[in-house]
């Protein structure tokens, strides 16, 4: 993928644009099984975000996805804050030396991201959280890879699987975060954390599609 | 939306801003990094002791930093856990040499963001010790949830603790008296009305005229039960009896009482549930040594209660009793 680093930049004005539009929903979600506040906290995280992105022209995706994780770590709070901030983090180091990304190292990235959020929120699949949408993400995209599709199609895979794995976290019972402490009156509601993946992984494959050809 | 405050956005910053024109005497603040440290730390050779958490539980923490308890607090946004860059900045400016207690609520999001700032700390040469406070009993199955939050308990942690580490103890001995006051607290509360985060604009939850939540945290999220409203008696034994029965509390036992306001109760109401639970620790053999009443650990404008009981010995009596001088509690001095 030629022009790595600008795409890495226009990946991440679309995701600060998604999280504005998306951060009453998010927080309405929230409201439901947690504490009314993931919307607002990922849009501020975000809008720190861009503008210092903006100002590293020319440096490499990994750069820009180091500045991501540690303004997200400042500003986002809550434990949105520390596990997507270890997620850019450790994308980044998946991507450190390279400045002209193919779908291995995609694949690599969204791998090591995967991983930082499992280790620092100590969470599996089935527990109602951020990983439930990006495990299957992760599959389909390690899938379509492996079959030889192009990145942008891969990509799609990863964020159909994505939805529907948000989606699957409707009848699942929380057993990790605020949303555990309802119990049983937690299922029924879909996860906000999983829904902010979603929207991310949605972003990144919309982005890289209209780059693509 | 109905509140006192100038823009939503706004709100921490000042009250924070406030803060530190109320009380110049005893607090720095810097309302831009969110920080509020003592005003004469860092002191040398005493172990500093710092907490944080969401804004919206005020006076906790924020009003409990000053002499005999917290060296420095982090307010995060409301209800959301003040972030690492906060944790480090006060570890550091409270460091007096002989090491730094983190007290930490369980909740997920101030545990991670206060593991990430200890490990930032002791990179940098700083030792950093935590406490994680998980009293209340309204999360029945700590298997399968981010386990027991932590709530009133807090309030009577920083004040024992912030009295140990003031007669300049060591960090073994401040961890040590603030691990005790955690295994020996349960709590329990509950919601006649929801909040609002002045951000998002509505209550968090729906509760109608004749409903109560029980169970609830200090997060406005929604408690285990719901249930028809009922009298302050009935709701008093609903509060009390698994907090007696999961430590357990036992006849004899001598205990400090909190009953605490969430921040939207009238004091009137919080001594109507004091007196039912006198009546019934006094049934059971269980003496009142210490007791507090009134709002030390909100929800905003809810409207409830929680019930606080920690087991005392000579060494919390002692410790509970000794001089503390902060903007919200004060006495000794």
């Amino acid at each position: 993928m030629g022009n790595s680093d600008a795409i890495t930049l226009e990946i991440l004005r679309r995701i600060t644009e998604v999280m504005r539009e998306n951060a009453e929903e998010l927080t309405r979600l929230d409201s439901a099984i947690g504490d009314g506040d993931h919307g607002t906290n990922m849009a501020r995280g975000f809008n720190a975000v861009l503008p210092k992105v903006e100002a590293m022209a020319g440096q490499p995706p990994s750069a820009l996805l180091k500045t991501t994780a540690t303004t997200l770590i400042s500003t986002v709070g809550g434990a949105a804050g520390p596990l997507y901030g270890t997620a850019f983090l450790r994308a980044a180091t998946a991507l450190d030396g390279k400045n002209d990304i193919d779908e291995r190292d995609v694949l690599a990235a969204f791998e090591a991201a995967l991983e930082g959020i499992k280790a620092r929120g100590k969470a599996s699949p089935g527990e109602k959280t951020m990983v439930d949408a990006l495990t299957p993400a992760v599959d389909a995209l390690r899938a379509a890879v492996e079959q030889g599709q192009d990145l942008s199609t891969a990509l799609d895979h990863a964020a159909a699987a994505a939805r529907t794995g948000m989606e699957a976290t409707i009848p699942m019972l929380a057993t990790k975060g605020r949303a555990s402490y309802l119990g049983e009156r937690s299922i029924g509601h879909q996860d906000p954390g999983a829904t902010s993946s979603y929207l991310i992984v949605q972003a990144i494959a919309d982005v890289v599609r209209e780059n693509s050809g | 939306m109905k509140k006192l405050i100038n823009r939503p956005e706004d709100v921490v910053r000042e009250e924070l801003e406030g803060m530190a024109a109320a009380h110049p005497d005893l607090l720095r603040v810097d309302p831009e990094l969110q920080v509020i440290i003592r005003k004469d730390a860092p002191i040398e050779g005493k172990v500093g002791v710092i907490s944080g958490g969401g804004s919206g539980h005020e006076p906790l923490h924020g009003g409990f930093v000053g002499m005999g308890m917290l060296d420095a607090a982090c307010p995060g946004a409301v209800f959301t856990s003040p972030v690492p860059d906060q944790m480090l900045e006060a570890t550091k400016a409270v460091n007096g040499g002989a090491g730094v207690l983190h007290i930490v609520k369980n909740y997920t999001g101030d545990v991670m963001n206060f593991e990430l700032a200890a490990e930032l700390a002791q990179a940098e040469g700083i030792e950093v010790r935590s406490v994680i406070i998980n009293d209340d009993v309204a999360v029945q199955d700590s298997l399968y949830t981010a386990g027991r939050r932590g709530v009133g308990g807090t309030v009577l942690a920083e004040k024992i603790t912030g009295a140990l580490a003031e007669r300049k103890a060591s960090l073994d001995e401040v961890e040590a008296v603030c691990r005790k006051v955690n295994e020996n607290v349960r709590s329990m509360g509950m919601a006649l009305t929801s909040c609002t985060v002045p951000t998002a604009g509505k209550p968090t939850f729906e509760l109608g005229e004749n409903e109560m939540e029980i169970g609830i945290g200090i997060h406005g999220e929604p408690g285990r039960q719901r249930l028809p409203l009922a009298s302050a008696d009935e709701i008093t034994e609903m509060l009390v009896t698994p907090i007696l029965e999961d430590l357990p509390f036992r006849r004899g036992d001598q205990v400090l009482a909190f009953v605490n306001g969430m921040g939207g109760t009238p004091l009137m109401e919080l001594y109507i549930v004091f007196r039912q639970l006198h009546r019934i620790l006094s049934d059971r053999g269980i003496t009142i040594a210490r007791s507090l009443v009134g709002d030390y650990i909100t929800s905003l404008e809810m409207a409830g209660v929680s019930i606080t009981l920690l087991r005392l010995d000579d060494q919390l009596i002692d410790l509970w009793d000794a001089p503390v001088h902060t903007p919200a509690l004060r006495w000794g001095v």
